[in-house]
């Protein structure tokens, strides 16, 4: 038995296809040279090119905030981003951050804490919280709760998320400068900022 | 998503020029709504200019006092530029109002003018909406209705337009700058969104090929006397039931100039200049605003399930105005505090 299709076949023909192009994306330090379609998220030039699998696909539409890595310091929603336009742009994923020989004080906050239960979210929790971090608005625990509402967990491990972030907090900030790790000064800190 | 093809333009001629030179070209901002709606299947441009590369993202003064915001600066630059902070608090307040950090990182000042409803249907492809597909029928009147409007609407559509931002341009009288394959032009921003009337599939009067370039803000500010109200089903990264934003200029109690816009009511931000007349040259009072409150809402159409939000429009525009003429006596009061422990 055959199908018919009433207006053709749904896949069009491959040459009406865009073609791939060289695309050089910068990420946590490094130069890579990918040949992707013009449609390739930077979610999915991280995962499924470059094997930095660090960064989560969860729902795909910037709702969840697992993707989330950083651009040039900010923090972003890699799934809304088109890789191609992201040459030139100083990305960091949770892999730039630190690693096991060499954690991040968020990274290490995160374990101290014990700021996960699955662990999905955490990537995207971790550099969206170094994003906040990086813009240096953030001083009470409210604030930090309001700026960090563009990450879903769905364990529930808020309370102990926010503790974490707390404590790098109020311990001097760490920021992302030019794709690094640079400690600078404690901030003050006005007394109702407890967490 | 759909395959398409993708330029990078540098100039902002280069950009129109490549727009016209395409049959079904999209312009691509920040991406946060685009990207998403064409990974709904909603929006299937065959290709993409995008605009990432354009001068655009500067914020500076203009010479008749106001500030001209670039359409590619982020909704996070403008937010927290120092100058925006300062002269125009209710912009920064609105702005960190909607999204969250990072769409906000990302998202432009002019992409928001342009983000699409977020009515339920709108994005639901095995149901009729007359603005994703004109001519299908409404299934939000009858339907599942709670984000929907309740003034200016039509019998083809009920939808909303979900801007934060946008609310509080309407309210400080923004003016859009656009260029064109005809040039350039301006568009007061009371003109640039319209009411769904029969052609719901046109959210805006910007025409074929014309790129928001900037949005100029006058040099009133309101910012002694503002505020941005926005009542939704969560406290953070949820669209507005219904928004205020108030710009109030004050002489002690009485109001000089009042200004104020509605989100989540309507197809673009609600405006009702009748009503700000109503409160200048007044004394502010709980009284006056309930006249005026009732006044923005004489015209109001529930659907059902969206019908709460006209009682709850009006408590939102008193309170608004309340939170507005009362600022500077809310300062007052906590130095009273401050000063007798």
């Amino acid at each position: 038995m055959s199908t018919s299709y009433a207006q053709g076949p749904l896949a069009p023909p491959a040459g009406a296809l865009a073609p791939t192009q060289p695309v050089t994306l910068r990420i946590n330090g490094e130069d890579h040279t990918l040949q992707i379609a013009p449609w390739t998220t930077l979610l999915d030039a991280l995962r499924e090119y470059l094997d930095l699998t660090g960064t989560k696909k969860g729902c795909d539409h910037g709702q969840c905030g697992s993707c989330t890595v950083l651009a040039d310091g900010k923090r972003i929603n890699a799934c809304l981003a088109l890789a191609t336009v992201y040459q030139g742009r100083q990305i960091t994923t949770i892999e730039g951050l630190g690693g096991e020989d060499n954690l991040s004080p968020l990274q290490q906050a995160f374990i101290d804490h014990d700021a996960f239960q699955c662990g999905y979210c955490t990537p995207g929790q971790i550099c969206s919280a170094q994003g906040l971090l990086n813009e240096g608005r953030a001083k009470t625990a409210d604030e930090v709760r309001e700026l960090m509402s563009g990450n879903l967990c769905r364990c529930g491990a808020y309370t102990n998320i926010l503790s974490a972030v707390m404590e790098v907090l109020h311990d001097g900030q760490v920021v992302v400068d030019n794709g690094t790790l640079v400690t600078i000064p404690m901030q003050p800190i006005s007394a109702n900022s407890a967490a | 998503m759909n395959s398409f093809t993708l330029t990078q333009a540098a100039a902002v001629d280069e950009a129109v020029r490549d727009f016209a030179g395409h049959a079904g070209a999209a312009y691509l901002g920040g991406g946060t709504n685009l990207i998403d709606l064409m990974k709904e299947n909603v929006s299937r441009p065959a290709h993409l200019t995008s605009l990432g590369h354009l001068p655009l993202s500067d914020i500076t003064g203009l010479p008749d006092g106001g500030l001209r915001l670039g359409a590619l600066a982020t909704n996070a630059d403008t937010a927290w530029h120092p100058e925006v902070e300062a002269r125009y608090p209710l912009l920064s307040q609105t702005i960190l109002a909607g999204a969250t950090p990072q769409l906000r990182n990302m998202a432009t000042n002019g992409g928001n003018l342009l983000q699409r409803t977020r009515c339920y249907y709108f994005y639901d492809l095995a149901t009729p909406c007359n603005k994703r597909e004109p001519g299908s029928g409404c299934s939000a009147i009858g339907g599942q209705n709670r984000v929907c409007g309740v003034l200016g609407t039509s019998a083809s559509c009920i939808a909303t337009h979900p801007s934060d931002l946008c609310v509080a341009l309407a309210a400080l009288e923004a003016v859009v700058r656009v260029q064109g394959p005809r040039g350039e032009r301006t568009i007061k921003f009371a003109d640039f969104h319209r009411l769904p009337g029969n052609q719901p599939e046109l959210d805006n009067t910007l025409q074929p090929g014309e790129l928001v370039t900037a949005i100029d803000l006058p040099a009133q500010g309101y910012a002694k006397n503002f505020t941005y109200l926005k009542l939704r089903d969560r406290a953070s990264y949820a669209f507005a039931l219904v928004s205020v934003a108030v710009g109030l200029e004050m002489d002690g109690n009485t109001i000089k100039t009042a200004r104020f816009a509605l989100g989540g009511v309507a197809h673009k931000p609600w405006r009702d200049p009748a009503a700000e007349k109503m409160l200048e040259g007044q004394t502010a009072s709980p009284d006056l605003f309930r006249q005026v409150a009732t006044k923005v809402f004489a015209e109001a159409k529930g659907y059902g399930v969206n019908s709460f939000k006209i009682e709850l429009g009006k408590r939102a525009i008193v309170r608004a105005l309340e939170q507005a003429s009362e600022m500077d006596q809310a300062i007052d009061s906590n130095a009273f505090l401050n000063s007798n422990p």
